[in-house]
Order: structure tokens, then C-alpha cells, then sequence
């Protein structure tokens, strides 16, 4: 175990520079830079801002300088919002995503795999059948469209939640909902289709033989195999929740990471660019790490080959 | 085999189901709308529309920046909340000279930054001389130009004592600006936030005079001098700002607070206020206009706005190089239906680049419809060169969806009347600007707005090494006309030469002005004291909430 946490670790160094330095490259061969606007700044003020940027030194220099700070732990200032480092942005952002990410999950979990597990012990009925087609609908609705209705139902026409922001937890509420329907419908499908298939295995006859009560053969015996997909389904899908979600995040007016991610491309903010795309990767390797370690852990045999 | 589910089915978990939704159900309790508690409370709740890149006065570019900076500091003088005619601010009384190059402000004793030091001349030489210092790099220092002396000390060729700039303090409450010209709009552009006054100990603390991004404008930070103060700024989510005690005229303002929220989506601002979150919004999507006139007649507003929409012409390369050509593709264009039947949102066709009343000038519409004297003038081009046809023309513009409707309808246009083919170009933003600052286009869509109420500030660009002019047109006798005017006293001179430059624009085309902007917003009935003004200034001092209608 220590061995493969060691040597991922060691492999996460290489790609963490192959990806920043792809991103540096790229982002700079990109047309069209951090200070063209429509109202055109004049020649002698945006060499001003280059130098105060760094933007007129070579490339190489430049990349090589990125790379000395980001040792170092040092993002640099946003180039859009100079009032900002982008390691301050991040800290500001992720908690928030975070705290979507997690609730989501939790509502995808509670909705999705009860619904799951009732529509596989009432196949073909209309326990079965109610679930399996709202499930449907939800991975076939949008989070554009399930979202603003959302939100006329609880917030314009009841006024139980408020419509957007995220200033307290009762804001919470109307995007976690959106998010995590969404992410239910596919996790209520695995789950039946994981269940019905153990539901049908011998050692679930037998207990049931033994005279085992319906919840301990649910849970002790059926459950742990029919799940599995649903384990396999979330280590990516964690992933993408806490990293944020752009149009959630426009539609409910968060403050989450998403927005920063897909702006700071479209503002060419270099910095903040890089900030992201290097926070993601490495977010992304340690959740994969984690899923492996949980595998490891849930499956004897790969336990054992490792 | 047996199906499991006759075996056993545990209510357990319906019932784990339903105490699940029920959860949700008891979560939610009926809660005020901000509208509603805000009427006790006089907090404005203010869709800001994106967020301000900066709220330095000397680095703001963004009209999100105006709208906090107008809260946060005050100018040399106010505005007038109708007609956004200056008023006394920190200065309580002016003097003009007979020339009208040199003004003379008595500035108020009772005038305090916030943290209690007095608002003194020498806080305003020390704020021009910071956003004239060349090693600042600030986009808007040509605001400042207007005084004498500005340009050479900001261009680096003298330093501030061998430059002599037009900013003196000639003792703690009187300040003398000297001017180049005669500006006859000088104090109007006074309320550009690029002359507010900043507090000197402040910046010295952060080591900001010239230094770009510090954090001397963060919330506990910020010393202003205007009638609110910074609370709270959460990066994307909101601004707040409180009433300022220190401020000289604070029984005027009624309002405790504003909050100011960035929200960039059109359609999530429009949701916001319908569901009592915000009391205005910053924009309107145009596919909700029809809807919203109809549910909610009274709160939105169609306000003038002094912008045009024009595409420049590219005058370097085949075929608008040729007059002809240009003046062709302006007289098959019918304003009047691309805003009757396309924009649909209370636009107006521009029939000249400047809107016309701006500052009080008219100009005389010179941009027609004519589609015979198009075709006619396209044909003689044609036979001059030998050709049957126009090859297909590059129509380049940023993605949006406003921007391909409206070059939709002109190709319709162009192509019923001219036979030309048009190929749609769309980029996105930052590629798109960098193409056209380049020169790499043929024909391209653009957009001005004003800065001040004046036509000089549509003019000016399209003098001959004027790098926002960008279509490689240039014209002796119009930079000639415009510095006449920038020059002149008298406003009859002014608009005689301001007219001629727009006759050149409207005999060579080097653009194609296209319509007049409206400012399309949605306010709620209880806000008062805010009223519609041509560049969207409301100066917060005299707004508040109350029920009843007037007041």
C-alpha cells in the first residue's frame, strides 16, 4: 500500500509539469491577449502593463519564472482582477464548490440509490417503472432547464428557498437539488441493474434460506456487490462535482470555481489560467488515488496481485 | 424461477424515501424577499452586471467600476440626478475665467475622508499627478489630458516639477486647474471617476502610487470620500457598501446600503428580480422584451444611451478600398427595419455616428436608404474593374447572438439589393479584437459608448493616427475640423465643425453606423429618486425606497 501511494506520487510530478507546461504554451500561442479590449489601450500603456506582468521578457524566461514561483507555491497575481492572487481566488472559490460537490453527491446518493434498490425489488411494476422513467427524464433534462424550474416552483411561486446567491445554507438547498438530480438518475439506473444482477445469485438464496430478515440480506449481502458499479460511476463524477459546474453556477449566481476555469480562458488571464488547470490535475490524481486505495481495499483480489 | 420481489420487499426503505423528502419539505420555511425587507432596512439591492476589474479609481476601465467608485468617492463636483449637470461636491463654489482655460475651486472645510482627515486640495494634485505618472500605466490617463501640461508629463518627456502641469493647490482649499483648451464640458467630465481623488496615506501605506493591483482597495482598507463606505467585496458573489458618517452631506442620503451583485448571466439577473432578489437589473435579454412588456409593463424601462453600433470598413484591401463600394453597402442598408423588425428594443437607426443631442448637438443625418443609387454606384465599380460580381465579403464579429441577428439582417440586405454574397466570420472575443486590431478583416461590427456628453468623445476617433480608429481611413480636413472644435469657445463654432467632420464621415464612409443604443433595465416601483440619464449615472445620494408613489 505505501508502495503505490509512493509511486503516485512520484508519477504525479512528471504530469503535473508536462500539463503546466503544456497549458503555458498553449494558452500563450492562443490569439488575442489579457489587455485587448474594445476601447484599444494605447501602445505606450499596454507596454507599461507587459512589463508589470513580465509579458515583455522572452518566452522562455518567462515559462522558466513560472515554473521557480510555482515551486515555490506562488501563482502570481490574477492579470484580470490584479487586486487578486490567484491562489487567493482559489481559496475563495473551492470551499464553495466544494460544499456543492459534497451536498450533490448526497442528495445523487440518498435519491438515487433508494430508487434504485425499490425499482429492482418491484421489477416490472410500477415501482419499477416510475422511477426508471423519472430517471430518464432527469439524465435527458438539463441542469439549464431543471434548474430555472426549480427555481420558479420553490423560489418565485412559493417563496420557500431563495432564487440565487450562496450567502447561507438555505441557499444551499435549490442547487444542490439540481445538481444531485441530476447525477441520481444515473446513479438510480446503475444501482438497479447492479442489484437485480446479485439479487439473482446463489449466496442470496442462501441466506435468504437461512432464514436471514429481508434488511440484513439487503444490506449485508445483496448490497455490496449491486453497488459496485455505482463506486466505480462516482470516483469521476466526485471529481467533476467539487471542481465546480459553470452553468450551475450561472444559473444559481455561486461564487464556485467553474466560473473561474472557463472565464479566465476566455479573458486570457494567464495566471489564473494555469491556477486552475494545475489545481484541477492535481485534485483529479488525488481523488483517482483515492478510488484505487477503496478498490484495493473493497476487492481481495486486487488486493492480493498488488 | 421466483421473482425476488414477491420474496421481500422492506418498507424500510420507502419509508427511508419518504423521511428523506419530508426532510427537504422542513427545511424550507417562507422567507422575506430582499425587496421586501429592504424597504425597512433602505438597503438597494443592484445588479451590478459583471465584476468591476479594479476598484482603484486610477486603474477602473469598467462601467460595473463606475458604479461602485460613484459611491465610494466623491469629485471635484456632483451631478445632478436628472440631468447629471454638475453641483457642488467637494468643491463648494468654482470660478471660470474669462478664457475658460483656467477654473478655480473653493473647496468645503467640512469635506472628511472617511477615516476623519480632511479632504484637502493637495489630495487632488497628489491624485492627478498619480494617474499621470507614466510608470502607473492607467488606460484612462488621457482623461487628463485636457490639463495643461498633462500629456508631455504623462508621455515621460518632462518630470512633474520641469512639466508644470495645470494642478495647483494654492492653499489647503483652493485648487487652480489651467487647461489647454477651453472645454466647455470640463466639469461634466469631472464625474469620470478617473479624476477622483484618492487618500495619500493610504496609497503611501500600500506602496500603490505606482504600482498596478494592491491591497489598498479591499474592504477595511479603502479610505474614500464619498457618501458610502466599502463593507464587504466577495470576489463573484457581492459588494456591499454602508452609508458614510464622515461624508459632508450625509443627511442627504437616505439609503444605509447598496449591494451590489456581479451577475453576468442575463437570464439569472432577469430571474433574480422577478423573484424580489434585486430592485434593478443591468441588462435585459432582447427575446425577453416582448414577455416582460407585457408582465411587467411598468418596471421595464427603455432609457437613452449614448452609444452607436457601426461596423468599420477595412480601407487597406479590395473592395472597400473604393469609395463606391463602401457608400454602396450604406445605401442598401434600411436602418429603420433592422430596428423595427430585428433588434425590436426601442433602438434608433443612426443616421449619423454622434446620437444626435449630445451635449445639444443635432447632426444633420446624412446616412440614407437609397438601394437604386447603391445598385447604380456598385455597377459602375464593377464595369470599372471588369468583373460580374463582388467575390463573397468576410463579415467578422464577436460571438453572440445579438451580433449574427444583426449581421443576418444585412446580409439579407446586401444580398437582395447588391448581389453580394456575405460570409459570416465569428470569433470569439479576444481573437476577435486582436483581428481587428491587426487590420485582418474586411468588414467588422463595433460599438462606442461615450465617456462624456459631449460629440468629441464619438469624434476623436476617427482622427488619422487615432489608434482606435483601426479602418486605415484619415482625413486632413476632419482632423483639421476637430481641432478647431477641441480648441473653440464657442459652441456655435463647436458644432459647425463637429458637423463637417460628421459630412466626411457620411461622403467617404469609412463606417457604417447602424443604430443608437437604448439601456433596457428592469427597476422595481419601490425605488425613487433614480431617474434615466444618457450615461446610466444615478447619483445614489438622492436615491431611496418607499412605497408610496413620489414623494
Amino acid at each position: 500500500m505505501t508502495r503505490l501511494i509512493v509511486s503516485r506520487i512520484l508519477q504525479a510530478v512528471p504530469t503535473l509539469w508536462v500539463i503546466a507546461t503544456l497549458t503555458f504554451f498553449m494558452t500563450r500561442y492562443a490569439p488575442g491577449g489579457p489587455f485587448d479590449a474594445e476601447r484599444a489601450i494605447p501602445e505606450e500603456i499596454k507596454v507599461k502593463l507587459e512589463r508589470h506582468f513580465g509579458l515583455d521578457q522572452p518566452l522562455l524566461d518567462q515559462y522558466i519564472l513560472y515554473l521557480q514561483n510555482l515551486l515555490r507555491g506562488d501563482l502570481g497575481p490574477s492579470f484580470k482582477y490584479p487586486e487578486w492572487e490567484v491562489s487567493e481566488l482559489i481559496a475563495t472559490a473551492f470551499p464553495v464548490s466544494l460544499t456543492l460537490g459534497v451536498l450533490s453527491l448526497l442528495v445523487a446518493l440518498l435519491i438515487g440509490i433508494p430508487a434504485g434498490m425499490i425499482a429492482a425489488l418491484r421489477r416490472n411494476s410500477w415501482m419499477d417503472y416510475l422511477p426508471m422513467s423519472l430517471s430518464m427524464a432527469g439524465i435527458c433534462l438539463p441542469t439549464f432547464v431543471l434548474g430555472p424550474l426549480l427555481i420558479f416552483a420553490l423560489s418565485t411561486k412559493l417563496g420557500v428557498f431563495p432564487p440565487l446567491g450562496w450567502y447561507g445554507p438555505s441557499d444551499w438547498v435549490l442547487p444542490s437539488l439540481t445538481l444531485g438530480l441530476f447525477y441520481a438518475a444515473y446513479i438510480a439506473r446503475l444501482t438497479r441493474a447492479g442489484m437485480l444482477e446479485t439479487l439473482q445469485q446463489d449466496y442470496v438464496r442462501t441466506a435468504r434460506a437461512k432464514g436471514a430478515s429481508s434488511w440484513r440480506i439487503l444490506s449485508r449481502h445483496a448490497a455490496r456487490g449491486g453497488l459496485l458499479p455505482v463506486l466505480t460511476f462516482m470516483g469521476p463524477a466526485f471529481a467533476g462535482l467539487i471542481s465546480g459546474s459553470f452553468v450551475i453556477e450561472s444559473i444559481f449566481f455561486i461564487p464556485g470555481l467553474g466560473k473561474f476555469f472557463v472565464t479566465a480562458a476566455f479573458n486570457r488571464d494567464y495566471t489564473m489560467v494555469l491556477g486552475t488547470v494545475l489545481f484541477y490535475a492535481t485534485l483529479i490524481i488525488i481523488l483517482n488515488l483515492l478510488v484505487d486505495l477503496l478498490q484495493a481495499w473493497l476487492d481481495p483480489k486486487s488486493r492480493k496481485e498488488k | 424461477m421466483q421473482s425476488p420481489k414477491d420474496l421481500f420487499f422492506p418498507t424500510f426503505l420507502l419509508r427511508l424515501f419518504l423521511i428523506w423528502t419530508c426532510l427537504w419539505v422542513l427545511l424550507a420555511c417562507s422567507q422575506p424577499t430582499n425587496v421586501e425587507t429592504a424597504l425597512e432596512e433602505q438597503i438597494l439591492h443592484f445588479g451590478l452586471g459583471s465584476e468591476p476589474q479594479n476598484l482603484d479609481p486610477h486603474l477602473a476601465t469598467s462601467v460595473a467600476a463606475h458604479n461602485i467608485l460613484s459611491a465610494l468617492l466623491e469629485g471635484l463636483v456632483s451631478e445632478d440626478p436628472k440631468t447629471l449637470k454638475p453641483k457642488p461636491g467637494v468643491a463648494q463654489s468654482w470660478a471660470i475665467s474669462e478664457d475658460g482655460k483656467i477654473y478655480t475651486f473653493k473647496l468645503r472645510k467640512n469635506g472628511q475622508w472617511s477615516n476623519g482627515d480632511p479632504v484637502t486640495a493637495h489630495d487632488f494634485v497628489y491624485s492627478f499627478r498619480r494617474m499621470l505618472n507614466p510608470n502607473l500605466g492607467a488606460q484612462y490617463a488621457s482623461m487628463l489630458y485636457p490639463l495643461k501640461n498633462a500629456k508631455s508629463f504623462h508621455q515621460g518627456v518632462k518630470s512633474w516639477e520641469h512639466a508644470k502641469v495645470g494642478a495647483k493647490a494654492l492653499d489647503d482649499h483652493t485648487l487652480r486647474l489651467t487647461l489647454e483648451n477651453p472645454i466647455p464640458y470640463f466639469l461634466e467630465l469631472l464625474n469620470h471617476f478617473s479624476w477622483f481623488p484618492v487618500h495619500q496615506p493610504t496609497i503611501e501605506h500600500f506602496e500603490a502610487y505606482e504600482k498596478i493591483g494592491s491591497a489598498w482597495t479591499k474592504p477595511g482598507n479603502f479610505v474614500g470620500n464619498g457618501p458610502f463606505l466599502l463593507t464587504n467585496h466577495r470576489i463573484n458573489s457581492v459588494i456591499e457598501v454602508k452609508k458614510n458618517q464622515h461624508y459632508w452631506d450625509a443627511k442627504t442620503v437616505r439609503l444605509n446600503g447598496i449591494r451590489f451583485y456581479p451577475i453576468e448571466a442575463v437570464y439569472t439577473e432577469e430571474r433574480a428580480y422577478r423573484s424580489g432578489f434585486l430592485h434593478l437589473t443591468q441588462s435585459v435579454s432582447a427575446d425577453r422584451i416582448e414577455f416582460l412588456r407585457k408582465k411587467h409593463p411598468d418596471e421595464l424601462h427603455y432609457e437613452p444611451y449614448l452609444g452607436t453600433y457601426f461596423y468599420r470598413f477595412n480601407l487597406k484591401a479590395p473592395p472597400f478600398d473604393d469609395q463606391r463600394v463602401r457608400e454602396a453597402f450604406s445605401l442598401a442598408i434600411d436602418r429603420q427595419r433592422l430596428v423595427d423588425k430585428v433588434l425590436k428594443g426601442g433602438q434608433s437607426p443612426a443616421t449619423s455616428f454622434t446620437p444626435p443631442g449630445t451635449g445639444g448637438f443635432m447632426p444633420v443625418s446624412k446616412f440614407r436608404y437609397d438601394p437604386e443609387s447603391a445598385k447604380a454606384l456598385l455597377h459602375s465599380y464593377l464595369q470599372e474593374k471588369g468583373m460580374d460580381r463582388l467575390p463573397p465579403i468576410e463579415l467578422t464579429y464577436n460571438t453572440s447572438e445579438g451580433h449574427k441577428k444583426v449581421a443576418e439582417a444585412l446580409h439579407g440586405m446586401w444580398k437582395n439589393v447588391l448581389g453580394v454574397e456575405i460570409r459570416l466570420l465569428n470569433m470569439e472575443w479576444k481573437v476577435f479584437l486582436s483581428t481587428v486590431a491587426k487590420g485582418e478583416f474586411t468588414l467588422a461590427r463595433a460599438g462606442w459608448i461615450g465617456d462624456y456628453i459631449d460629440p468629441h468623445t464619438f469624434l476623436h476617433m476617427w482622427r488619422t493616427d487615432e489608434g482606435l480608429n483601426m479602418t486605415g481611413w484619415g482625413n486632413q480636413t476632419y482632423d483639421e475640423a476637430l481641432r478647431r472644435a477641441e480648441i473653440s469657445n464657442s459652441e456655435q463654432e463647436r458644432w459647425q465643425n463637429f458637423q463637417t467632420c460628421e459630412n466626411l464621415l457620411a461622403e467617404e464612409f469609412p463606417i457604417l453606423p447602424l443604430y443608437f443604443y437604448v439601456h433596457l433595465t428592469l427597476r422595481h416601483p419601490t425605488v425613487k429618486g433614480w431617474y434615466p440619464t444618457l450615461l446610466d449615472h444615478h447619483p445614489y445620494k438622492y436615491v431611496y425606497l418607499a412605497k408610496e408613489e413620489g414623494r
